[in-house]
């Protein structure tokens, strides 16, 4: 019989995480990737501000993207008054040479 | 201590009396005076817990759903379009499993607006997982608050305390306010096995899969039909303390009866004086009262109902394209029985039109003289 086998009162009332969010990696969920041409950048800290994963510090006053967590949604680039933000695809051979 | 109280107050009093740690509400009309109330109280030092002003239904129930992870008793009330706003986060509480206790005063939907009684808000919060037990006084409402908290915090699900707009909510009545060492003896402080606590952070709520989420719902659904017994347990001990006894269906009258009105809400109440008015000119009427609405006390209906003896039931309620909601219910709750009785359905007093003593009587004989159709969803009305 395809029926739930377990006794319903031995089930779980709930499931917790013992994770914090930054334990986890959502990193590889992206497809492109923010790069920062530094000699353009003001530091005005847009990026980190707007930044809906929290991901970017700032190092030296200069923005700092944790790709572990980047999922690459583009919103700093979007958001960056000198453009100085662009979204390189993933699979393409700039995104090495950005780097 | 007996005091003239209107609906609203005999919630906000209970509150103060089940000393409830966080309140997070928005007003909405019928509901203010509940949250009124306790704001005055909490100004005063009176009420002990924290109100929380949110901007929005929505931000309230968020806000009590993180109150209520962290271990606080909390409470909210809401209305209408406020409940409706509050939809999506009903679904967080009660899968979060948290004892949460809401006082959901009827109001009717728009479009178009309006303002007075009418079960369909509340009632279209039917799969959120949340309790429901409508109050047929306003003694009702302050005992049906404590007994809530009693039984939600038991089953970890929220429980709405439900009453008519206006009918309760701003009609004074006389509510004996119970001892605050009385309520300490029948509702313990609340334990919660969860909390809020920065050096062991967890999350609550995160990504499920489906053999997992299909488990959780799955003891959600079994601790739901365990609730009717907490709620009978709870019921009998509030009982033993305060001398009132209340039940998920109750009776009046039914025993001997030729046909038996249904109802629920403050509607019942005028549902024992239409069968006294009825016996008393000689006509066998009996009035079941259903408190419960989810979990739904279908044994108790099945055990109430005789085969021979047809019920009529009278919604403030209705779902077009169906019947009233309660008629429905009741109905395929019946259908197990070897022989169920003929169930018929009246759809009455939506947006608050008056469900009198004489209307009920009038529903009553056209029922009993095979004037509505099984089938039918007879609309009816007061017309005086």
């Amino acid at each position: 019989m395809p029926r739930l086998k377990e006794d319903p009162s031995t089930l779980p009332v709930l499931l917790t995480g013992e994770l914090p969010a930054y334990e986890v990696k959502t990193g590889n969920w992206r497809s492109i990737r923010p790069v920062i041409h530094k000699e353009k950048c003001t530091g005005c800290a847009l990026c980190w501000k707007f930044c809906p994963d929290a991901c970017i510090t700032l190092k030296d006053g200069k923005p700092d993207i944790s790709f572990d967590h980047c999922k690459g949604c583009g919103v700093c680039a979007t958001e960056c008054p000198t453009n100085c933000i662009t979204m390189v695809d993933e699979a393409s051979e700039s995104v090495g040479e950005a780097i | 201590m007996k005091k003239v109280l209107m609906g609203n107050h005999a919630a906000g009093v209970a509150v103060k009396l089940a000393r409830v740690d966080v309140v997070s509400a928005y007003p909405i009309t019928p509901q203010t005076q509940s949250v009124e109330l306790l704001s005055e109280m909490e100004a005063s030092g009176e009420f002990k817990g924290r109100f929380i002003k949110v901007e929005s239904e929505h931000s309230a129930m968020a806000s009590l759903v993180g109150a209520s992870i962290g271990g606080a008793r909390t409470f909210t009330s809401t209305s209408s379009h406020g409940l409706a706003y509050m939809h999506e986060v009903l679904h967080w509480a009660a899968g979060s499993r948290l004892p949460i206790v809401m006082a959901e005063i009827n109001r009717g939907m728009g479009a178009p607006w309006v303002l007075w009684t009418d079960q369909t808000d509340s009632l279209s919060q039917r799969d959120t997982g949340w309790m429901q037990a409508y109050c047929t006084s306003n003694q009702d409402v302050l005992d049906m608050m404590l007994i809530a908290y009693l039984v939600a915090e038991e089953v970890s699900l929220p429980m709405m305390v439900v009453l008519d707009g206006f009918i309760l909510s701003h009609t004074y009545e006389p509510v004996d306010i119970p001892d605050q060492k009385d309520v300490d003896r029948f509702l313990p402080k609340f334990k919660s096995d969860y909390s809020v606590d920065l050096k062991r952070p967890r999350t609550y709520g995160s990504l499920t899969l489906p053999k997992d989420y299909f488990r959780l719902r799955r003891r959600m659904a079994a601790d739901m039909n365990r609730a009717l017994e907490v709620f009978e347990e709870a019921c009998e001990k509030f009982d033993g303390i305060f001398g009132r006894r209340y039940s998920a269906v109750e009776t009046y009258l039914c025993d001997d009866a030729d046909l038996v009105l249904v109802t629920s809400g403050a509607v019942s109440s005028t549902a024992i004086a239409a069968v006294d008015e009825l016996r008393a000119e000689g006509f066998k009427a009996g009035n079941l009262r259903q408190r419960l609405f989810r979990p739904f006390p279908a044994e108790a209906l099945r055990k109430a109902a005789k085969p021979g003896t047809p019920l009529v039931v009278v919604d403030r309620n209705i779902s077009e394209g169906h019947h009233g909601i309660f008629c429905e219910e009741i109905k395929s709750a019946l259908y197990s029985m070897k022989k169920p009785p003929p169930v018929y359905g009246v759809v009455t007093g939506l947006g608050g039109g008056d469900i009198t003593v004489e209307l009920l009587k009038e529903i009553w004989h056209e029922a009993k003289d095979g004037k509505i159709e099984a089938s039918e969803m007879a609309f009816m009305e007061d017309a005086r």
